[in-house]
Formats: C-alpha cells, structure tokens, sequence
C-alpha cells in the first residue's frame, strides 16, 4: 500500500517546502489501531491545504504528529528543515473548541502564549500586538472582557488571536469553526483567509465540509481510513482572494462532486 | 390573518392578556417570611411539648429559658468574662487547626493529584485512613499532644485535612483534554501547567473541599476539648451537662453553631471572590 507515497501534485502551491513529512505511520499500542500508513507529504510556504476524510480515518493524529504533540510510530517530520521532536514555537494550533480560560480576561487569554514563552513581561510588552489582532477580527472593546461574556464566534475569533500573537510559520488547524452556526462559519473561513494572505503563513486545515476545503485550500488531501493515508491530492486553481459567490461557479461545482465522489467511494467501503 | 380569525372563533377579544407560570402559593412567600414561619412552628411546637410537661424540664427546657440563658451567655461574652476567654481558646484551636489542615491538605492533594507516584503510592493510604472514623484518634493525640490546645488542634486538622485532600486531587484533575493540548502545544513546562492551568481549573472543587473541611475542623476541636479536657467552649458544655443544666448547654451550642456558620460563610466568600468566574449556590457544602 504505498500508493500514498506516490501520490504527486499536478499542480498546487508553488513556494518553498516548509513541512516535509516521509512516510509517516502511527499505531496506537491500546486497540492496536493502525491510525496512519505510510503518509509521505510536502506543504510549501503561503500554501493553504485541507485535509478531508471520513470520521477516524486519522486526520487529528496526522495533525498532532505533525505538531509534535504525539511522536510517529514511523517516519520523520522537518519543518523549516529541523526534525519535529515536539511542540515548537512556530506552530500555531486551534481546536474546535475555543478553549478560553474564564479567570482571563480576552487580551490576557491573547496573550497567554507569551506569557508561558517568555513571561509576564514580555507578555506585557506585547499587549499593544495584542490590541491590534483583536482590533483586525473586530474585537476592539472586547480586551477586558471575560470570556464568559463572549459568544461562540468571538470567543473563536480570540482564540485566532491567541494563535497569532507568537507569528507561527505554519497553522494547524483541526476543525476551527465546526461549532460555529454557518453564518459565523463563512464569515471566520473568510478572515482566515484574509489573516493566511497577509501573513504568508502556511495553514494545514482538518474538516468536515468539502465546500469549506474547497473555498479555502490550494490543494485538498482526501484521506482514506483503515488504516489512514491520503488516497488524493486535488490542486484547488480557483483565483485568490476566495469569495464566497465562487460557491455557485460550476468550476466550484466540479472540484466538489471530484472529491465529493472520491470520499463515497472510500467511506462506505 | 388566519391565526387571528382562531383566535377570535376561540373567544378572544383581541386584548391584552398577561399570564403568570402557576406556581404553589406555599413557594410564592418570601424568603424571610418563610424562614421566619418555619422558626416560629418550631419554637411553638418546642413550647407546647414542654409546658404540658410532656418532657422532663432537665431533658428539654422551655423556649423562654433557653432564651434567658442565650441573653445571659451573650451578656458573660460581651462583657470579656470567663466564657469569652473559653470562646478565645476554642477559636485559636479552630484558626489553627483550620491553618494546618489547609497547609497539609493542599500539600498532599498537590502531591497525590500532580504525581502519579503520589496517585499510586500515597492515595491508597490516604483513602484507608480516611474510611475510619477519625474522632477515635482523638486519646492517641491526647496522650501525644496533652491537656492543652495542641491536642484539639491536632484533632481539629486531621477531620479537616482530608476534605481538602480530595477536593485539591480532584481539582487538579478537571483541566479538560482541550485545555492541556493547549497548554502543551504552548510549550508550557509542568510547573506553569499546574499554576496557570490545573490549579485556576481546580479552584471550585478546592473550595469545596474547604467549605467541608471549615466544618471539620469546628467538629473535631469540640469533640477534642469533650475528650481531652482543657479550658474551651466543649468544656464549658460539658460542665453544663454534667450538672445538667440544658438551657446551657442549648445556649453554648446556639453560639458554637454561630460561629461555624461564620467560618462557613467566610470560606463561601472567600470563593465567590477568588473563583469570581463561577457563580454558586452558597449552601453548597455537602455537595462533595
Ligand atoms: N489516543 C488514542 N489511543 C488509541 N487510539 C486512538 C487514539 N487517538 C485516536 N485513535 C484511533 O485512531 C484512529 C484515528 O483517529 P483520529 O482521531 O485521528 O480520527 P479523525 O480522522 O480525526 O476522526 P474525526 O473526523 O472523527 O475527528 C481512530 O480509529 C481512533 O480510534
Ligand atoms: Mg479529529
């Protein structure tokens, strides 16, 4: 099965290789679930790239490998040319839940990953940055709040905040805003676009939605379960900046039903 | 349109209506009334048992005198007598008590909850100890510790320790799975985990664990002085009974309980200013 290993883009991003991964497997010793087969990767700077894939076909532990917060059981992961060996600093992760600490108040929560880096007064330093990205996802008035205070989309919109303040290189993201309604969905899908195209920063996004992988990605990795591997890669040639109208153009349409088409066949398999 | 021709085929005239939720006219009453009632069935009930002289006036003496005696008590206490100073021992066995148990309890919950060495070494005993009934410790610290205040502060810390034991081990434990991912992809050591993370997240269990405890510790101070002598407020009870004066005895309970509930209350507030972020019913103490 090392079809995956093979698997070369047509097209896609063009930059320079900032996550290389070779190889990669994972197998949980508990349940001897093999989780991850033979995943051989290369994501290029400024790329945007969605990972889509029946439920516990791998996508988080592909992504917590990746991020150095559970080793390979095989193969190696470089970023920026040194070995993964654990977190790093120029990874910026978020997870579905926005997991904001209610005894801190938005800026503090913003600031948290300073304040852990290089403390208190750094983080202090810091705080003019940190106004400003809240201000950018139109969260101005908010800094003294209480996240309690906050709702969902907010709350989601600091934690973008909270991931950024450090300037990570590349961002991890496993299913950011499926928590969201889908009005808040489409409106953050845009500001993360906006944030990745400013930023040139490259974005390894874990989702549910074949729309929003498309809409967002310059390439989207299928993945197929048991064990896990990416079983596609489909170059997104759609022009930037992304709108949500292209949603309508049948070239959408056409990316959509190809992977849409790719994914029935492996999920009921 | 059509809802309104419903509306009219049912009657309705097209005017205000207001409507309330019917609730039991008994939980309508206000909070005070209520209590107050309940007070005054209680006290009424006691003053009917013991003027018809259903009850021996030595085993249950009437309101009136009780409250005679709870006026002469309070007078003794203001006016610096020999009470207060007996209220004064019992409060510093309390205080230091309370002290101890929190220094040792956090102690060992930090230990027993952060370590696994402490989760499989530590816990086990900490748990057979807790299952016995701790006040039959007290003759073993009375002959270790003597007559004197260091035996009921003894007694007074080891009831409260374990409350605070439990409370802390399992604070420690409710950083859910999200929030440690979080703080590991941060690259936060196991030190700034526990300040920054675990401990924030702990807080309302801790007080938990401290709202029994600060109960605890009244408990074994006052089975501490019945057991082990000395010159505090359990003494001054037990003289009473043992010269069965009850109206006394009722009254010195009357003040011990007040200032339980004080040192209760005093935890309470403590927790609704430091766990700002949680909003919690205040009798919340057996919830464990
Ligand atoms: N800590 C673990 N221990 C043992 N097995 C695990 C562990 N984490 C995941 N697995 C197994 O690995 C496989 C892949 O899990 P993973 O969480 O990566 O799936 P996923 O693609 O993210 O699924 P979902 O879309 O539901 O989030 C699953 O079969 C799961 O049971
Ligand atoms: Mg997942």
């Amino acid at each position: 099965m090392s079809a995956a290993a093979a698997v070369t883009p047509l097209r896609g991003p063009q930059g320079e290789p900032v996550y290389e991964l070779s190889r990669v497997g994972k197998t949980y010793a508990r349940g001897h679930v093999t989780a991850l087969e033979d995943v051989s990767l290369t994501l290029r700077k400024g790329g945007f790239y969605a990972v889509i894939g029946s439920s516990g076909c791998g996508k988080s532990t592909l992504l917590k490998i990746m991020a150095g917060l559970t080793p390979p059981s095989k193969g190696r992961v470089t970023l920026q040319g040194r070995p993964v060996l654990g977190p790093r600093r120029d990874i910026g992760m978020m997870f579905q839940q926005a997991t904001l600490f209610p005894w801190r108040t938005t800026i503090q929560n913003v600031l948290l990953p300073i304040e852990i880096r290089d403390g208190p007064a750094a983080a202090r330093k810091a705080e003019p940055r940190a106004r400003e990205l809240l201000e950018t996802v139109g969260l101005k008035g908010f800094e003294s709040v209480y996240p309690g205070q906050l709702s969902g989309g907010m709350a989601q919109r600091a934690s973008i905040c909270r991931m950024l303040i450090t300037e990570p290189a590349v961002l991890l993201l496993d299913e950011p805003f499926s928590a969201l309604d889908e009005l808040a969905r489409d409106f953050m899908n845009m500001e993360l676009q906006r944030i990745c195209m400013a930023r040139e920063a490259t974005a390894f996004l874990v989702t549910h939605s074949i729309a929003e992988a498309v809409i967002l990605s310059d390439m989207v990795l299928v993945m197929k379960p048991r064990p896990g591997r990416v079983a596609e890669l489909v170059p997104i040639d759609l022009p930037r900046p992304r709108t949500l109208d292209m949603v309508t153009t049948p070239q959408f349409g056409a990316l959509v039903e190809r992977i849409r088409g790719r994914l029935d066949k492996e999920a009921f398999l | 349109m059509s809802d309104v021709r419903a509306n009219e085929a049912a009657g309705y005239d097209g005017g205000d209506t207001v409507w309330t939720e019917k609730t039991s006219w008994l939980d309508s009453v206000p909070r005070s009334v209520s209590m107050l009632f309940v007070a005054a069935v209680f006290i009424g009930v006691w003053e009917l048992v013991t003027s018809l002289g259903l009850v021996s006036p030595i085993i249950l003496p009437t309101p009136m005198e009780t409250f005679r005696d709870i006026l002469f008590v309070g007078e003794n206490l203001i006016s610096g007598g020999y009470m207060l100073q007996a209220l004064w021992i019992t409060l510093l066995e309390v205080v230091y008590g309370f002290a101890l148990a929190i220094a040792i309890g956090f102690s060992l919950g930090v230990l027993v909850g952060e370590t696994s060495f402490g989760e499989k070494a530590v816990m086990p005993y900490l748990v057979a100890i807790d299952t016995m009934p701790k006040v039959a410790f007290a003759p073993l610290f009375v002959a270790w510790l003597g007559f004197d205040i260091e035996s009921k502060v003894a007694l007074a810390a080891f009831i409260a320790t374990f409350p605070i034991i439990v409370g802390t081990a399992a604070g420690l434990h409710a950083a859910d799975h999200n929030a440690r991912m979080l703080f590991k992809t941060m690259g936060a050591s196991r030190w700034q985990t526990l300040v920054k993370l675990k401990l924030p997240t702990g807080l309302p269990q801790i007080f938990t664990g401290l709202k029994i405890g600060s109960v605890g510790v009244m408990a074994g101070a006052i089975t501490g002085e019945f057991l082990g002598g000395g010159k505090g407020f359990g003494e001054l009870i037990r003289v009473a009974a043992s010269q069965l004066n009850t109206p006394r005895v009722f009254s010195l309970i009357i003040y011990l309980s007040v200032v339980g509930l004080a040192l209760f209350m005093l935890v309470a507030w403590a927790q609704r200013r430091v766990v700002f972020w949680r909003k919690e019913q205040v009798g919340a103490a057996t919830e464990h």
